[in-house]
């Protein structure tokens, strides 16, 4: 086939490095500021809108895409040297499912009522454009720890704006955090309101919106050049 | 073999599917129990919400011995039978499906006899058909089996802010203190009125503006689950007097 030149599997490179080298801890770092999926990247912004109501849903939400995210790099990195490349799609997708199934499931069995909460947005990870990003630009062509690790930043960086969001959304929207009332009953006496706009989805947008300006504006980086 | 050839992705897609469907059997099964167990939870958190009992997951068990004093299953008749399922066990979609099967002879229906700060409430289990998929919810009814003491709702998948409306408080609240029985003590059941109840009317609810579907939803699913509760009230009230 002429196409086995292509197909060969990426050269990695021989030499050893310790388990947080400085490339390795880059790994997760980086996804949290320069290279974030949200505001950077622009990808999983669905379900950062749906899920960011509330605090508890958020955490929730961002660990399960975290677990997701690295297991999923972990298991097709140990897997890349044997995936066909015709049908590497399908098995990164086959793999996603699995864990995503399994996360639910774990969900429904210890934390029932958040479970509810997020109702078909476990369902959707599957389709969370970071995770098979990570997979066809990463995993596939890495050794499994780095894999893993860059399953984990990712997931934190995703993770990071869903509860910033989160947090400003239910302090404004609830008057909370985490359940707990931070706004005193004395303001809602002198005429303080919650605002509604804030528990509807156009304002996570506003607000991830507002984390882009804030970030660009603090890392010139980012700033395309033009 | 070439990592490209058709039989090699053959096999290879065949044993990750074999993995993958043994490793998700697994977890199913070792998870279940703790599922099912959620479930049962929210179900008695449900039917103490119907008379107003708040509960958090962790007491609902405890709390639903202390309130729920007897579990009823009676036939399509009224008539209490002994059931080898508890009320609170009986599946009311399967007993659905039986009446639309031929076979509503054999329909069961739960009640739940509730004793709470030492007065006497009914709780009648009842399920329809919302706009996106089934409603269901539970009828507290006071000790004279005619007005209505509290109600909780909850749905599958009816629109947020719409359908969706009937889980949420404003809407339930309206249905404290309506009746169910006119006043030559015929059942009438509580309607959800779409362009709002006749003030006054004490068999009329508000209804959701915007879900019709889901409106006449709960009207039909109160209206025909009550109705096969009528006959064991009267008996009952006929023994008393």
């Amino acid at each position: 086939m002429s196409t086995e030149t292509i197909n060969a599997p990426v050269k990695e490179k021989k030499e050893r490095q310790s388990l947080f080298s400085i490339k390795n801890r880059k790994l997760v770092t980086d996804p949290l500021n320069d290279n974030n999926p949200i505001t950077v990247q622009v990808l999983g912004i669905c379900s950062a809108l749906a899920v960011t109501v509330k605090v508890k849903p958020s955490i929730v939400m961002a660990l399960s895409v975290m677990a997701v995210c690295a297991f999923s790099n972990l298991v097709i990195s140990l897997m890349r040297n044997v995936i066909p490349n015709r049908i590497r799609i399908i098995v990164q997708l086959t793999v996603v499912a699995s864990l995503v199934i399994l996360v639910d499931q774990v969900l429904k069995a210890y934390v029932y009522d958040v479970s509810k909460q997020l109702s078909v947005f476990v369902g959707l990870i599957i389709t969370n454009c970071i995770i098979m990003g990570r997979l066809e630009a990463f995993a596939m062509g890495s050794k499994p720890w780095p894999a893993f690790l860059d399953g984990i930043g990712n997931g934190l960086g995703y993770g990071a704006i869903l509860v910033i969001v989160s947090i400003i959304r239910e302090l404004f929207g609830s008057g909370a955090i985490l359940g707990y009332r931070i706004i005193p009953e004395s303001f809602y006496k002198h005429g303080y309101a919650n605002n509604g706009l804030a528990i509807l989805p156009p304002m996570a947008l506003i607000i991830v919106g507002i984390i882009i300006w804030v970030q660009r504006s603090r890392n010139r980086k980012l700033i395309e050049s033009n | 073999m070439k990592i490209n050839s058709n039989r090699y992705i053959f096999i290879f897609s065949t044993a990750m599917v074999v993995i993958v469907a043994v490793l998700l059997s697994l977890a199913a099964i070792g998870l279940g129990p703790l599922q099912t167990k959620n479930v049962r939870i929210e179900k008695m958190q449900n039917i103490l919400g119907s008379i107003g009992v708040v509960s958090k997951p962790s007491e609902a068990e405890s709390l639903f011995t202390k309130y729920i004093t007897e579990q009823v299953v009676l036939n399509n008749k009224g008539v209490p039978v002994i059931s080898d399922v508890t009320a609170f066990d009986i599946d009311l979609k399967k007993e659905m499906d039986k009446a639309k099967t031929g076979q509503a002879d054999k329909q069961l229906f739960p009640l739940f006899v509730c004793n709470k700060e030492n007065k006497l409430y009914y709780i009648i289990p009842v399920r329809g058909k919302g706009l996106w998929g089934p409603i269901w919810g539970y009828i507290a009814l006071e000790e004279d089996h005619n007005t209505i003491y509290g109600v909780s709702f909850g749905h599958k998948g009816e629109t947020p802010g719409l359908g969706a409306e009937i889980e949420k408080e404003a809407f339930q609240k309206q249905f404290i203190g309506k009746e169910i029985l006119d006043e030559s003590g015929n059942f009438v059941s509580v309607k959800v009125k779409k362009g709002g109840a006749t003030p006054g009317n004490p068999h009329e609810v508000d209804a959701v503006s915007g879900a019709t579907v889901t409106s006449g939803g709960v009207s039909e699913m109160l209206q025909r689950t009550l109705a096969s509760y009528i006959p064991y009230f009267q008996n009952i009230e006929k023994k008393e007097n």
